[in-house]
């Protein structure tokens, strides 16, 4: 009889070309995809060259891309980027991304079909595990191992034990996917799911786009997790089809898969969250926020830069006016999607409403450009991390929301949600 | 054998804190200790002495995939990390440059600020020569032990690549 496995034991086991594995073990897997931005390959590549590496193991499992100080923000992020340019040009890496083919990565690549149901993937950048969205093992590493894998076309893993998830019930009014996963580490802690695997299932996940998907498998890091995983379906099929230019396995947690802990939450409990500074765990109801002015909104990012995400937000800010004294700070996921909301005129009421529209980057979320904090100053964001300095001055403070409450936040000047306003 | 001085945080020390991202534009270890644990201890790099060790508590280096953070605790001149568990990126990417870590929760949980701390990595024991307390920890095994003995990933990856070609 064979073992039952959950989803990712079943995709490691797969390209550790075993039958079957168990948590604890250690197996050395076949990559599907290895990326790194202009942050990490940089020191990747050098790791590369020092390990003597010539060519890639494949060039076509090899993604770059410059999107964190994207367009280059000064002299130093622009040496970095022209060092993963050349670095693409020599090995001849047709999925290099930048300028005006530029997303954020953990956007820009699924849509770029590059993440498929089945694949392993790592990268050097922490949120790498967005793609487990689409039925993927895809897990963050640093540099060094980004720089082996790009020479290898492997690397090794522990098989983490898994937590299960399942979220039943229809979700209010306001409330996504950004919701499930704030609530989530609210419940188990920015520690909860160390090293573990974590999966989402139940109906209130199975209804959701694959937006909603990717922003909670996004934030899996957030608890610690090595991934997040959301079995692929008819939703996901719709999505990697038409993008795909390879095959690909959809995949499926057997019935009889051993989990360390399931978890149960009630769609119906789950209300807009706001995550208070300084840690992502520190969730609260929208009703329990209290009195909190903010000088800066911010809606984008990797966990909320997606088209679905600006028409909610167009749709909170349509006809309405940004509070003075506040920036709002639009951010598109990627070229298309900035092309897609000027043509459905997103954009127009994102300017009408007295919004900044940037071009597609990580920009604030890592207090990199377009939109730094200053000391005492306080922003929401639909971003992951609300970190001491993440947005800019240690003394700056961050709310983790979802797009619906930081567009009314910027209306009112101060944490809402639409019905407030 | 090293020995060194305590310097003592708390739990989720991210990877933000270790070295924020207004300076991850460089990947000069010297320019990157420059700033280390700058945003929750500004005189961290001017109290550090070669040899000093970081003692904190759970999920250390939690956040980004960074690894500018174990880059710049090491050039700092910081022989070894103290933990009661880290978060798995900086787990991992530690070994891979050769940043000695050793999760040892009692350790972590007990030596105090600027206790001097003497570390037995071939055997695995921890002493606290100012407060006298002493902890063991086991060698680690599977991968990370090949790293360990390897010296890092670079040096492990050049004998497979030399090996394979
Ligand atoms: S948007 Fe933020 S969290 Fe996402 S990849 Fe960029 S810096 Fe990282």
């Amino acid at each position: 009889m064979s073992v039952s496995m959950s989803i990712s034991e079943k995709l490691l086991a797969r390209a550790a070309g075993v039958d079957a594995v168990r948590p604890g073990e250690f197996v050395t897997c076949k990559l599907d995809l290895v990326l790194a931005n202009d942050i990490t390959a940089p020191i990747a590549i050098d790791q590369f060259y020092e390990m003597g590496g010539r060519e890639v193991f494949d060039r076509d499992k090899i993604t770059l891309v410059a999107d964190h100080s994207t367009p280059n923000k000064d002299i130093k992020s622009a040496q970095l980027v022209k060092k993963m340019r050349d670095f693409a040009a020599v090995q001849g890496l047709p999925n290099y991304f930048e300028g005006g083919g530029c997303g954020i990565e953990h956007i820009l690549i699924p849509d770029e079909g590059l993440a498929l149901p089945g694949d392993v993937i790592i990268g050097a950048d922490s949120h790498t595990c967005t793609y487990g969205a689409v039925g993927a093992f895809s897990t963050g590493v640093g540099s060094t191992d980004a720089g082996a894998a790009m020479a290898t076309g492997e690397t090794w893993f522990r098989v983490p034990a898994g937590l299960k998830f399942v979220i039943e019930g229809s979700l209010g009014k306001w409330v996504g996917g950004k919701d499930i996963i704030l609530y989530t580490i609210g419940q188990i802690g920015v520690d909860g799911a160390l090293y573990k695997s974590m999966e989402f299932a139940g109906s209130a996940v199975r209804n959701l786009p694959m937006a909603d998907r990717f922003t909670i498998c996004n934030m899996a890091i957030e608890a610690g997790g090595k991934n997040g995983v959301i079995a692929p379906d008819a939703t996901t099929e719709e999505y990697v089809k038409p993008r795909a230019t390879r095959a690909y396995e959809m995949l499926a947690s057997d019935e009889g898969a051993d989990y360390e802990q399931v978890f149960a939450w009630k769609a119906e409990d789950i209300e807009p969250q706001i995550s208070f500074p300084h840690l992502p765990e520190n969730a609260r109801g929208l009703s329990e926020v209290g009195e909190v002015n903010i000088d800066q909104a911010v809606v984008g990012a990797c966990t909320n830069g997606r088209l679905e995400d600006l028409r909610i937000a167009a749709g909170v800010l349509s006809g309405r006016t940004v509070a003075r004294g506040v920036r709002c700070i639009i951010i598109p996921g990627s070229h298309d999607i900035h092309l897609q909301a000027t043509r459905e005129g997103l954009v127009e009421t994102f300017l009408s409403a007295g919004c900044m529209v940037s071009t597609p980057t990580c920009g604030p979320c890592l207090g990199g450009h377009m939109g730094v904090l200053a000391d005492g100053e306080r922003a929401i964001a639909t971003t992951n991390r609300n970190f001491v300095g993440r947005m800019g001055h240690p003394g700056s403070e961050v709310y983790l929301a979802n797009p619906a409450i930081a567009a009314a936040s910027a209306v009112a000047g101060k944490i809402c949600g639409p019905d407030d306003l | 054998m090293t020995r060194g001085k305590a310097h003592k945080y708390g739990d989720h020390v991210d990877t933000d804190a270790i070295i924020p991202a207004r300076y991850l534009m460089t990947t000069d270890p010297d320019e990157l200790a420059e700033h280390c644990m700058e945003d929750i201890d500004i005189d961290f790099v001017k109290k550090v002495q070669p040899g000093d060790i970081i003692v904190a508590g759970k999920n250390f280096g939690c956040g980004s995939s960074r690894e500018h953070a174990p880059i710049a605790i090491k050039a700092a001149g910081v022989s070894c990390v103290i933990a009661a568990n880290f978060a798995r990126i900086f787990y991992r990417n530690a070994f891979n440059i050769g940043l000695p870590i050793i999760e040892q929760p009692q350790a972590a949980a007990e030596i105090k600020v600027g206790d001097e701390l003497e570390v037995d990595i071939d055997n695995g024991i921890i002493r606290d020569l100012t407060g006298g307390g002493e902890w063991t920890f086991s060698a680690l095994k599977g991968p990370v032990a090949d790293l360990i003995e390897a010296g890092g990933l670079v040096n492990l990856t050049r004998s497979k690549l030399g090996a394979d070609g």
